[in-house]
C-alpha cells in the first residue's frame, strides 16, 4: 500500500465517520428537542427565563384587558386593550340611538293620536271666571327653572347623539362643531340649574305625591282621561300626575348620578364603569324625554285651563273642582 | 395603495422608551401627552414581555364612530387623523378606543379636558402639507415627506414596525418563521379585524 492510497483510505474513512457523526447528532438532537441547551443551539431564548415559546394564555389576558406597568404617570396606560368601548360604542350607535329616534316620533305620534281621538279635554261647566290659587310663587319658579333647564338638556344631549346624522349635513361641519361645542358647554352647566329645580321639586311637591285614598278610585276610573264627563276626584296631584312626577324624580335622579360621574371622569369610576354610565344616562335620558313630552301635552293642548296653573299661579274654580275636587278650599 | 399599519414584535421590545422619546421630540408633543407608552407584563417576572403602544389606525375606527362631530378621518391609507378645531373635547374617542389612545391636555375637572390629541402616524392633521399650523398642532407629517414614523425608525431592536401594512406583515413572519414561534402579531386583531 503506497502512501497516496493510503491517504485516500483513511480520508474515505474520515468522511465516512464525520457522516455517521451528523446523523447521530440530528438524531440525538431530535430526541432532545426541549432541552434548554439545544433550545439554545435553535436560536431561542436561553433557558426558559425568558420562555421560549409563546403563550396564547398570556396574550389572552392581554386582550382581556390585564393591566401590565408603565414608566409615565398616567397610571391608566398600563391597561393595553380595553374591549368595553366597543361594547359602548356598538350599544350606542346601534339600539339606544335607533329606539331612542323612534321611541320620541312614537311619543309625538301617540299624543296626536290622543289629541284626535280624545281632543281637548275642556273644562266641562265653563270658566268660572273665579281664581283660585293653586302654586305659591316659588312653585311656578321651581317648575319652570327645572323645565327650562330640561329643555335645554334635552336638546343638547340629542345635539350630542343625533345631531351628526341630522344637523351637521345642513349646516355643515365648521358651525356644527360650534354649536355642539357651545350645546356641550351648556349641557354640562345647566346641569347645576337642573339638580337645583329636582331638589326644591322633591322638598316642595314629594309630600303630595305619596299614595293617598283617591288612587285606588282614580285607576278605576281610567282617570277620567277616556271618557267625557268622568272625573274622579283627586287631592292636589291625581295618581297620573304622581306618576308622572315619580318618574321624573326617578330618570333625573339617574341622568343626575350618570351625568355627575361623566362630568368628573375617573373620580369614583373606572373606564368600564365610565362607559355603562354613558349607556344609562343616554337611556334614562331618551325615557325622561318621552314622559315629558307627554307631561308637555297634558299640561297645555291636552287640557283646557291647566297652563294658568304654571303661568300665574292660579286655576279656575271649575277647573279645580272637575279636575282636583278633593283640594278645593272650602267655602265659607 | 399602502395601508398603514403599526407592529409591535413582544419578543424584541427591550422598553428602552426610544420610541416615546423619538415621538415627543419629533412631535413637540405638549408636556403631559403621551401619544406612545411602553407597557411592560409581567416586569420584573419570569416570561416579562414590553410592548410599544399608540394610536393604532383602525380599520371601522370605534373613535371615529361615536365622535359626536365627526371629526376623526381616515386617509386613504389608513390613517386616522382629527381635526382639533373642530373637536369638542367630550373624550368620547377615548371610551371607545380599545388601546387608550386619544390624550387630553387636562385631567378632566369638568369634562374640559381640550382638544383631543393622539399619534398621527406622523402624518399631521387636516392643514396644509408640512405648514406651520399644521406642525403645531399636530407634529410633523413626515408621511407627506416621503419618511415613515419616527418612533419606528428609531427603533434599536426593530421590534416597532411602521409602514405598508403588507411589508411589516411580511417582515414579522419571516422572523416568526426563522424564531420558530410567535406572539401573535400584537393587537393587530383588534385593530384591523373588525367586522364590516
Ligand atoms: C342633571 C345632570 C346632568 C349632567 C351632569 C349631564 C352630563 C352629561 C355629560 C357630561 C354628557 C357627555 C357629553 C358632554 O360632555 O356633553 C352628557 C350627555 C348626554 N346627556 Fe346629559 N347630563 C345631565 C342631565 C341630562 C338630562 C336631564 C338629559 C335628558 C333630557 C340628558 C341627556 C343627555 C344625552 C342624550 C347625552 C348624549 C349621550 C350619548 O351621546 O350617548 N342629560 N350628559
Ligand atoms: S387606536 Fe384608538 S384612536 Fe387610534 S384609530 Fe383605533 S380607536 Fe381610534
Ligand atoms: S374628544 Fe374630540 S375627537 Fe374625541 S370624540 Fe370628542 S369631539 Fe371627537
Amino acid at each position: 500500500m503506497n502512501r497516496a492510497s493510503l491517504h485516500r483510505a483513511l480520508s474515505c474513512l474520515g468522511i465516512a465517520l464525520l457522516m455517521i457523526f451528523a446523523v447521530g447528532v440530528v438524531f440525538l438532537g431530535s430526541l432532545s428537542l426541549d432541552s434548554p441547551a439545544m433550545a439554545q443551539s435553535q436560536g431561542k431564548a436561553p433557558g426558559n427565563a425568558l420562555g421560549n415559546v409563546s403563550d396564547p394564555e398570556f396574550w389572552r389576558q392581554v386582550r382581556r384587558g390585564s393591566a401590565g406597568t408603565v414608566s409615565i404617570p398616567d397610571k391608566k396606560a398600563a391597561v393595553l386593550v380595553q374591549s368595553g368601548g366597543e361594547s359602548w360604542r356598538v350599544k350606542r350607535n346601534g339600539p339606544i340611538s335607533r329606539y331612542g329616534a323612534w321611541g320620541l316620533v312614537a311619543t309625538v305620534m301617540l299624543m296626536v293620536a290622543f289629541y284626535l281621538i280624545r281632543g281637548r279635554i275642556r273644562i266641562e261647566s265653563g270658566f268660572s271666571g273665579r281664581l283660585i290659587r293653586r302654586f305659591s310663587n316659588i312653585e311656578v319658579f321651581t317648575h319652570w327653572l327645572t323645565a327650562f333647564a330640561f329643555i335645554i338638556l334635552a336638546i343638547t344631549g340629542l345635539n350630542v347623539l343625533y345631531g351628526k346624522y341630522v344637523l351637521l349635513p345642513v349646516i355643515g361641519q365648521e358651525s356644527f362643531a360650534v354649536i355642539a361645542g357651545w350645546g356641550k358647554f351648556a349641557h354640562n352647566y345647566i346641569a347645576y340649574a337642573f339638580i337645583l329645580g329636582i331638589v326644591m321639586e322633591i322638598v316642595l311637591w314629594l309630600k303630595d305625591n305619596l299614595p293617598d285614598r283617591y288612587d285606588a278610585g282614580w285607576l278605576a276610573q281610567g282617570g277620567g282621561l277616556f271618557k267625557k264627563g268622568v272625573h274622579p276626584p283627586a287631592g292636589k296631584f291625581n295618581t297620573g300626575q304622581k306618576m308622572i312626577f315619580w318618574m321624573i324624580i326617578v330618570g333625573s335622579g339617574f341622568n343626575i348620578f350618570t351625568g355627575l360621574n361623566l362630568l368628573f371622569p375617573f373620580y369614583l369610576m373606572d373606564l368600564e364603569q365610565m362607559q355603562l354610565m354613558l349607556i344609562l344616562h343616554s337611556i334614562s335620558g331618551l325615557l325622561l324625554m318621552f314622559v315629558i313630552i307627554a307631561h308637555i301635552y297634558i299640561g297645555t293642548v291636552g287640557t283646557e285651563g291647566a297652563i294658568d296653573a304654571m303661568r300665574t299661579g292660579y286655576v279656575d274654580e271649575n277647573w279645580l273642582l272637575q279636575h282636583h275636587s278633593a283640594c278645593v278650599p272650602k267655602k265659607d | 395603495m399602502a395601508r398603514m399599519k403599526f407592529l409591535c414584535d413582544a419578543e424584541r421590545c427591550i422598553e428602552c422608551n426610544g420610541c416615546v422619546t423619538a415621538c415627543k421630540n419629533e412631535n413637540a408633543v405638549p408636556w403631559g401627552i403621551n401619544r406612545r407608552r411602553v407597557v411592560t407584563i409581567n416586569d420584573g417576572k419570569p416570561g416579562e414581555r414590553s410592548i410599544s403602544v399608540a394610536c393604532m389606525h383602525c380599520s371601522d375606527a370605534p373613535c371615529m364612530a361615536v365622535c359626536p362631530v365627526d371629526c376623526i378621518y381616515e386617509t386613504e391609507e389608513g390613517v386616522v387623523l382629527h381635526s382639533k378645531d373642530l373637536c369638542i373635547g367630550c373624550g368620547y374617542c377615548f371610551y371607545a378606543c380599545p388601546f387608550g389612545a386619544p390624550q387630553f391636555p387636562q385631567a378632566g375637572n369638568y369634562g374640559s379636558r381640550g382638544k383631543m390629541d393622539k399619534c398621527t402616524f406622523c402624518n399631521g392633521g387636516p392643514e396644509e402639507d408640512n405648514s406651520q399650523a399644521e406642525f403645531q398642532k399636530y407634529g410633523r407629517n413626515r408621511l407627506a415627506e416621503g419618511k415613515l414614523p419616527l418612533c419606528a425608525e428609531m427603533c434599536s431592536t426593530k421590534a416597532l414596525l411602521a409602514g405598508d401594512g403588507s411589508e411589516v406583515a411580511d417582515i414579522y413572519r419571516e422572523r416568526v418563521v426563522a424564531r420558530g414561534f410567535g406572539s401573535g402579531a400584537w393587537g393587530w386583531g383588534t385593530a384591523y379585524e373588525r367586522k364590516s
